[in-house]
């Protein structure tokens, strides 16, 4: 059963709607084969340019939907559903935009924003260095002041679709150690000295790539730097509030896809005489997974509620992430566990949904990162 | 030229069915537009779309959508002015509940008429709760113009005429036919659109008349059922298939199966 639409307003309801049929008739079907050969799916992407998907939350005068972001949520959602390697990426064009949508100038909205929200541009976000993940304000990755421009040099890692997209907002450091001295650039595909220099080969979401990016000299200019000159933690962090309830809402998504599958199959299966979810202990692992993903629902729901309201929402964005994703990896491992073995092998979809939950409690903090961000938060 | 998509809002085919005595139960229930009539109004938007584009006569016209069902029918419209249709027809009164193919004709009808002068009609073949089929032909007769029916391609629409090629069981007719008329499209005839995200943030500000029975001049009596649900009996489960196993002779096996099936 997927989520339950009665209770949205009709555009909701129509938006989901929409993108379901999408889901289920192309990104669905097509994304064995993208996950298969660890391709990007490109045309899907424009494919969500075309249905208007890609600046759903942006303000209308900038090309945006001019929608509550507890809206763009539930298309994320529906779509992680279908193909999460395809949400992911929309999430992650979405942190990109939001930050300029937020910090940014009036010419980079108009040079960069309109673009993104149009689809004609996708971004991707590139803060993770070989020396520091989670202690992300140890980067090193430098940007030296040149006349009007800067250069930029260091290594960045694990940046999803950093080589496909066509704007990175990159991370680098312009003054003091700590957080006060990093900036944040607005880096287009095609500058000299940046690119990919290797994609990574994954456990799962192997059909979004994820690259090594380096940083030769590259010049960018000063008109491209997002905020002042020291303020580029705070857009980074900033970003990554947003974009925690995005991961979530791909946890939730995942999840009842594996659920799905889960309750279809014990259904089906038949031993000692008789359906296998007609055992109470079967029974007792599907309540389980059915009320984590529903819990896990009303949680990231309501902290993106909190953030459309204006009201501060990191701790809730952050308890949201860590319990949609743990409950996302659970809920997978359960339904590969009530395949029996037909949960490990690749015909049946639940053993792809297990690597991809993995992930997600990896990325935009780790699990731990969310944990020690929710305890400062308290304390 | 001015076209007209009748749509209908029913249960979701994807949900187990509940039912209300004899008759599907309607209220309560998530309901989806007809997946049938996405193909007409399709078509209806393919259709003005040429026009406006191409060879000769002007792209103006409208293309208005006509329901007969309760107010949450109005999803159904909306759906189809999402997709783009121009503006939307909605016949809701608690006396319809329940109406047959014959009364449902009647209403659409009167409320076409109503709409104004119309140039086209467009329907499904069958509706995937109800599944008569009967509603097209009826409609055409009562509003006097010829019907062409279980079209799977149209050819061209111009100069008050309409080309159309009509599935038959053999292969199809040729057929054109003067304007005004109906036509019932089969599932195939197209491949129906998304809504967009604009096209459903658009629907909200277009027109939806909503009209009750005494609005199109009809009363109880003129829409009194005819038809009576007399027995409900579960369809014959599908039987299992012929599992061939290949001892060398399979491959003959099936061809003559195809062959018996009248496929090859
Ligand atoms: C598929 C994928 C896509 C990604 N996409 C992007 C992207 O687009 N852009 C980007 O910038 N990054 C991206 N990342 C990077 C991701 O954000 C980092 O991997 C993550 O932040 C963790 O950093 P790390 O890998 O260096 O692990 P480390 O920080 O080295 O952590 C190692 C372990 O130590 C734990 N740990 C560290 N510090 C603490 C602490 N204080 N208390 C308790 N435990 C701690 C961690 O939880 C973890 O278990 C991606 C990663 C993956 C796997």
């Amino acid at each position: 059963m997927p989520q339950d639409i009665r209770l949205l307003d009709d555009e909701q309801r129509a938006l989901v709607q929409m993108v379901r049929e999408f889901a289920t008739a192309e990104a669905k079907p097509l994304s064995i084969d993208y996950e298969a050969r660890s391709e990007d799916p490109k045309p899907l992407y424009d494919k969500l340019a075309e249905l208007g998907l890609t600046g759903v939350p942006f303000p209308e005068e900038r090309g945006g939907g001019g929608q509550p972001y507890s809206t763009y949520l539930l298309i994320v959602e529906e779509l992680a559903a279908a193909y999460l390697a395809l949400a992911i990426g929309l999430s992650v064009h979405t942190l990109c935009a939001f930050a300029i949508n937020e910090f940014g100038t009036e010419d980079q909205k108009k040079d960069v924003l309109e673009k993104l929200t149009a689809g004609e541009w996708f971004g991707a976000y590139a803060l993770s260095e070989p020396g520091s993940g989670s202690d992300a304000a140890a980067l090193t990755s430098k940007a030296v002041r040149d006349g009007d421009s800067y250069r930029l040099s260091g290594t960045k890692v694990f940046c999803t679709r950093g080589d496909e997209a066509d704007v990175v907002l990159v991370l680098a450091r312009t003054g003091e150690a700590g957080p006060k001295g990093i900036s944040s650039f607005l880096v287009e595909k095609g500058t000299p000295g940046f690119g990919g220099s290797k994609k990574e080969d994954k456990m799962g979401w192997r059909s979004s790539p994820t690259w090594m990016m380096s940083l030769d000299d590259a010049e960018v200019p000063a008109s491209r730097r997002l905020a002042d000159e020291g303020n580029g933690f705070k857009v980074a962090l900033a970003s990554l509030d947003s974009g925690r309830l995005g991961i979530a809402a791909c946890g939730i998504g995942v999840a009842q896809a594996a659920f799905d599958e889960a309750l279809k199959f014990t259904g089906e299966r038949e031993q000692f005489g008789k359906p296998v979810s007609a055992n109470e202990g079967v029974q007792f692992m599907l309540a389980d997974m059915s009320t984590a993903i529903e819990a896990g629902r009303r949680l990231y729901r309501h902290a993106a509620a909190l953030r459309d309201a204006g009201l501060n929402y990191s701790l809730q964005a952050a308890q949201a992430k860590l319990f949609c994703t743990d409950a996302a990896m659970r809920v997978t491992t359960d339904a590969v566990q009530l395949h029996g073995g037909y949960g490990y092998i690749t015909e049946y979809p639940v053993e792809r949904y297990m690597r991809e939950a993995k992930a997600l409690q990896i990325v935009e903090g780790t699990n731990q990162i969310q944990r020690y961000v929710i305890g400062r938060s308290l304390t | 030229m001015n076209i007209v998509v009748c749509v209908k809002h029913i249960p979701d085919p994807n949900l187990p069915a509940e039912m209300d005595g004899k008759t599907l139960k309607r209220e309560g229930v998530q309901g989806v537009m007809d997946p049938g009539d996405e193909f007409g109004v399709e078509a209806g938007l393919q259709i003005k779309e040429r026009l406006a584009t191409g060879d000769g006569e002007s792209g103006e016209g409208e293309v208005t959508l006509v329901s007969m069902g309760p107010a949450a029918a109005m999803e159904a419209v909306r759906r189809g002015l999402s997709m783009g249709a121009d503006k939307g027809v909605l016949v809701s009164d608690d006396v319809l509940k329940g109406s047959d193919a014959l009364a449902t004709a009647k209403v659409l009808s009167a409320a076409i008429q109503k709409n104004g002068a119309f140039d086209l009609v467009i329907a499904g073949v069958e509706s995937t709760d109800g599944y008569t089929g009967t509603l097209p032909g009826t409609l055409a007769e009562f509003l006097g113009v010829p019907h062409v029916s279980t079209v799977k391609e149209i050819v061209s629409a111009d100069g008050g005429t309409l080309k159309v090629n009509r599935q038959t069981a053999d292969g199809y007719h040729v057929v054109e036919v003067g304007l005004p008329a109906v036509i019932s499209v089969t599932a195939g005839v197209n491949e129906p659109r998304y809504a967009s995200f604009k096209g459903i943030m658009a629907a909200k500000k277009k027109p939806v008349e909503q009209l009750s029975l005494s609005d199109l001049d009809l009363s109880g009596d003129d829409v009194a059922v005819k038809q009576e649900v007399t027995e409900l009996s579960k369809a014959e489960e599908r039987e299992g298939g012929e599992i061939i196993e290949d001892d060398g002779s399979a491959a003959a096996k099936i061809a003559d199966f195809l062959k018996e099936a009248k496929v090859i």
